[in-house]
């Protein structure tokens, strides 16, 4: 790569040079025969036949350029929305290098067919209604196919997260991922309050909503494959914006405004390691919205499990209240004891007992 | 002020009385050069200080693509210039490569392609095109210039500061922008940034309302809007953009300066920063976006459509041929106009909005891809049976065709949201804005600078050092920008520092083709010294210009070489016919400019065009009452 690169750059500058080179002699060729009140001077010629050698060499090049790196272009679409989207960006891409390469073609051919000719006499063509109502009206339609599909896409990607939804919480901050599962017992993800943070209450999750008890934060985000996830997002200082790319997920991070993406993945970490063959690969989570100074590094590695094992993961992950249970005091009394369920028995089991009886 | 209102009277009265042009019209040098009210040398003060932003912001760009693309090198020999930005490792500051892509958005967007491309081609041109004696209001357009300047000087010292310019990207989004304590740009840069910016949009205001009154009510007698040349139009739609548009920049900044030092809650809620739970609640992140949007996608216009403009009259000058489609030209830009103000959304597809205004603004982004291609037809058939003249102008005005084209189609895919979902914020988004808006406009602001700079010094620049310009800066500007399109669609996001830490698993495969866009960005940047050189000594030293260098039609070529303040001596001219009689079958040279009336001209006039000389009375009988309009 390193030296085929290379070899493009020495290309391009060769060109250019040898354009100005070219015109350099003719310069000299016919340096005095010029008229000296012509606009038309003796390179004339040169930057024509310029244009089309530069089309030429781009088309040359950019294909060669594009094959190669083809491979490494998009990363293997690892949701199902991604599989998809994928299909249409290429699509997409087809209709508009079509575009481009016909009406940049007519442009350097024309550039180079019509330059300048003294015994020729520029055609006096000043409109044609029926042209340019055939060129409206082509590209009119093409877009609204474009729009049309694009429209049934978005849709679909942003429709209601199916109710079996594995819910994750993920809140960006500077500069890092707090993950929070919703917990096995009521799949629901209980209430956060920025004002609750403290050094150990990152989150400010708020215990006085039953659904907090059995929530649990991880370090790492654990995806069951094949099953539909809710990510729910949120920013506790400036915007951030989640990105996974090989699951083709974006959304921003918003501080005071929850933000959501479902999406299913499609591939296990295990398997995206053997397609690749890099034994140490991990999917991972990076934010696309500039944030500050470690905005670039602001990552969290993302497991994609198979179901029985992400169920498995689920299962050995203790609450939040379970490993911190000194939050106990912040339930509010009549809610003490479904809280103490959550707290491991032996050395806290006073308090709990305690919480009980003043129920 | 009062005496500078007095002078501006007393030179509309010499103006009427044109014998006298040039004996009274001696002004001191501080009011002929520096605050100077002839819209000729605004529009030359425009253009320097444009040219002068553009190498600063060109230099900040080549500074972190050497970051980019060699993420190993040491910085220390930048240290002279950067002190304490480079890092005791000898690496460059993680903020202050933030700070640099803010800085070069900015500076390039608003202080180049603004302010020295509009500003530039939209003062001088608007008179001399139009055939008025100066703009409307003289004093204003000075005001409007030296309120950017105070913006500039703003702008410019805020790059001095220790806790370093404003870091947030151009966009600067509230909070990160808000919160002095998210990074220091965030702090005193920041408030120069706003006032900078305050005062910027007051002087892109009073620039825009003399642009749109001089083409209203100045045009010389029989200058009717439909034989207006394309620069005008362009340059008339451009002014509505700005003057509709940036006023929602001022209030977007406005809020955010009460949000940064009153306590307020526009933009910040439920926020928890360095250990602390602020107290704002209730206030939107996203509004500040809508805000900035419905300024932020007008401008890409804004900047864009004079390049258009300029293009047009280019091209048709030195293809010999009429533009092709002309009214079919004002309708696009009347449609791109219009279609602008309604799309601003596009930016903001992954920002939480709902889903169902996403859609909303994908069906109204991709109907602004029609006029577009229209005018890119136009373009090409105004070429096809041409004669081609390759002056730097015209090579310019071709390379901004294709970049236009090559931009713009990249836009269709990005404008959809589906698609934008794995696009947005990557380099495929930046690859698309720098081709059709970046590299297209300053196409159009350098063969707009080649093509009139006879008539703004009266000396010609020199065309073979032209051509090697153009050379380096297009296939440069292709090297930079099309492989980038990879490293987008591969998932590399914009603003990162180095990737080291990203989760696309290509890193390696593009490393080599960072350092090559990098080595293609300083060749590209190199190359534009080429430029400045032959701009600088032919302002002194070029070869004297003729009368009407390009043997073109507008109004402009029919001023003295050197015009003074009012532009013609004796009367203004007249204008008869359309700009773009180039090549006419039957007429004797291949243009017939427009101060020509049909009268003169029998043997080329089409048949409709007859009835036109019966016309020429009334146009004549008009000049009495323009000569009235310059004695008040």
């Amino acid at each position: 790569m390193n030296y085929l690169v290379g070899l493009l750059s020495i290309v391009f500058l060769i060109l250019a040079i040898s354009v100005i080179a070219k015109s350099f002699k003719l310069n000299r060729k016919l340096g005095g025969s010029e008229n000296e009140d012509s606009t038309v001077d003796s390179f004339n010629n040169a930057n024509g036949i310029g244009m089309l050698i530069f089309w030429l060499l781009f088309v040359i090049l950019g294909s060669w350029s594009f094959l190669h790196s083809r491979p490494d272009f998009l990363p293997v679409a690892a949701s199902e929305h991604g599989a998809r989207t994928d299909k249409m960006f290429w699509s997409s891409m087809a209709v508009v290098t079509f575009a481009f390469f016909i009406s940049n073609t007519l442009l350097f051919y024309f550039a180079f067919k019509y330059r300048f000719n003294k015994n020729r006499k520029a055609t006096f063509y000043p409109v044609n209604h029926k042209l340019e109502l055939i060129w409206t009206v082509i590209p009119a339609i093409v877009m609204a196919i474009l729009v049309f599909t694009g429209w049934r896409t978005w849709r679909d990607i942003t429709s209601q997260a199916p109710s079996n939804s594995a819910v994750i919480e993920l809140t960006g901050h500077q500069f890092g991922w707090y993950v929070r599962y919703a917990g096995v017992d009521d799949g629901q993800l209980g209430n956060v309050n920025y004002k609750l943070i403290d050094e150990t209450n990152s989150l400010g999750i708020d215990f006085t909503d039953k659904s907090s008890f059995d929530d649990f934060t991880a370090t790492e985000l654990h995806l069951p494959k094949g099953q539909p996830v809710l990510l729910k997002i949120r920013a506790q200082d400036v915007l951030h914006s989640v990105y996974l790319p090989f699951h083709r997920v974006k959304m921003d991070a918003v501080p005071g405004m929850p933000t959501k993406f479902w999406f299913i993945p499609t591939i296990s970490t295990d398997e995206m390691r053997a397609k690749l063959g890099k034994p140490d690969f991990n999917f991972k989570v990076n934010c696309t919205e500039v944030c500050g100074r470690g905005h670039f590094g602001m990552s969290i590695t993302v497991f994609v499990d198979e179901p029985e094992d992400y169920k498995k993961w689920v299962a050995e992950q203790k609450p939040f209240l379970a490993t911190n249970p000194g939050f106990l005091d912040k339930v509010p009394a009549n809610l003490k004891a479904k809280a103490s369920k959550y707290i491991p028995s032996e050395p806290i089991a006073t308090d709990s007992t305690e919480a009980v009886s003043v129920n | 002020m009062s005496t500078a209102i007095s002078t501006a009277e007393e030179v509309h009265t010499h103006d009427h009385d044109h014998d006298h042009e040039h004996e009274h019209h001696e002004l001191g040098f501080i009011r002929k050069y520096i605050f100077s009210e002839d819209h000729k040398t605004i529009a030359k003060q425009y253009l320097i200080s444009g040219i002068l932003w553009a190498f600063i912001g060109g230099s900040l760009s080549i500074i972190f693509r050497l970051q980019l693309g060699f993420p190993g090198m040491s910085m220390e020999w930048l240290r002279p210039l950067l002190g304490g930005w480079i890092d005791e490792s000898g690496k460059l500051d993680k903020e202050f490569y933030l700070a640099m892509v803010t800085m070069h958005g900015t500076i390039m967007v608003f202080f180049v392609l603004t302010a020295g491309l509009s500003g530039t081609f939209s003062n001088f041109l608007i008179p001399l095109q139009v055939g008025a004696r100066d703009m409307a209001s003289g004093f204003i357009n000075m005001l409007s210039y030296w309120f950017f300047f105070l913006s500039s000087v703003i702008m410019f010292s805020s790059l001095f500061i220790e806790t370093g310019p404003a870091s947030g990207g151009w966009v600067i989004y509230p909070p990160l922008s808000a919160l002095p304590q998210a990074m220091p740009g965030s702090g005193l840069g920041m408030t120069l940034w706003l006032t900078s910016m305050t005062f910027f949009i007051v002087s892109s205001l009073m620039g825009g309302i003399n642009y749109i009154c001089t083409i209203i009510n100045l045009r010389t007698r029989g200058m009717t809007f439909t034989r207006m040349p394309l620069t005008i139009w362009s340059f008339f739609f451009t002014a509505v953009l700005g003057l509709l548009s940036f006023p929602v920049l001022l209030s977007a900044a406005l809020l955010l300066i009460f949000d940064r030092s009153f306590g307020t809650s526009f933009y910040l809620s439920e926020i928890y920063i360095q250990g602390q739970a602020l107290p704002n609640v209730g206030g939107s992140a996203i509004l500040y976006q809508h805000l900035f949007w419905f300024l932020g996608h007008p401008e890409v216009y804004i900047v864009l459509l004079p390049a258009l403009g300029m293009t047009s009259e280019i091209i048709a000058t030195n293809s010999r041929k009429p533009i092709f489609g002309y009214r079919a030209m004002i309708g696009s830009m009347m449609g791109i106009t219009a279609l602008a103000f309604i799309v601003w959304a596009h930016h903001m597809f992954v920002t939480g909005m709902n889903p169902f205004l996403g859609s909303v603004f994908m069906f109204l982004t991709l109907i602004i891809a029609v006029p577009s291609a229209v005018k890119a037809f136009n373009y090409i058939t105004t070429l096809w049976k041409g004669n081609l003249v390759f002056t730097p102008a015209m090579l310019f005005s071709i390379g901004l065709v294709s970049l236009f084209i090559s931009g713009g189609v990249t836009g269709i895919i990005l404008g959809n949201s589906a698609l934008d979902i794995n696009l947005h914020d990557t380099y495929f988004v930046v690859a698309h804005f720098h081709l059709v808006m970046g590299a297209a406009s300053f196409f159009g602001l350098m063969a707009g600078v080649y093509h009139w700079f006879p008539k703004m010094f009266g000396r010609m620049m020199n065309k073979t050092l032209g051509y090697v310009h153009f050379w380096f800066t297009f296939v440069g500007v292709y090297m930079v920008f099309f492989p980038m399109h990879y490293i987008g669609i591969a998932g590399f996001p914009r603003r990162y520092y180095t990737f080291t830490a990203l989760g696309n698993d290509s890193m390696a495969a593009f490393t080599n083709m960072n350092s090559f866009i990098s080595i293609a960005a300083i060749i590209t940047f190199s190359a534009q010294a080429i430029f400045a050189w032959n701009f600088f000594y032919s302002i002194f030293k070029g070869k004297i210009a003729p009368a009407n260098p390009w043997k073109s039609n507008t109004l402009e070529w029919t001023t003295p070489i050197n015009p003074g303040h009012g532009n013609w001596i004796g009367e203004i001219p007249a204008v008869y016919r359309w700009p773009y009689d180039y090549s006419k079958p039957g007429a004797p040279d291949d243009f017939i400019p427009q101060n020509v009336p049909h009268s003169a001209t029998p043997e080329s006039n089409l048949p409709e065009e007859n009835a036109e000389i019966a016309r020429e009375k009334d146009i004549e009988g008009l000049l009495g009452a323009q000569n009235e309009s310059y004695t008040h």
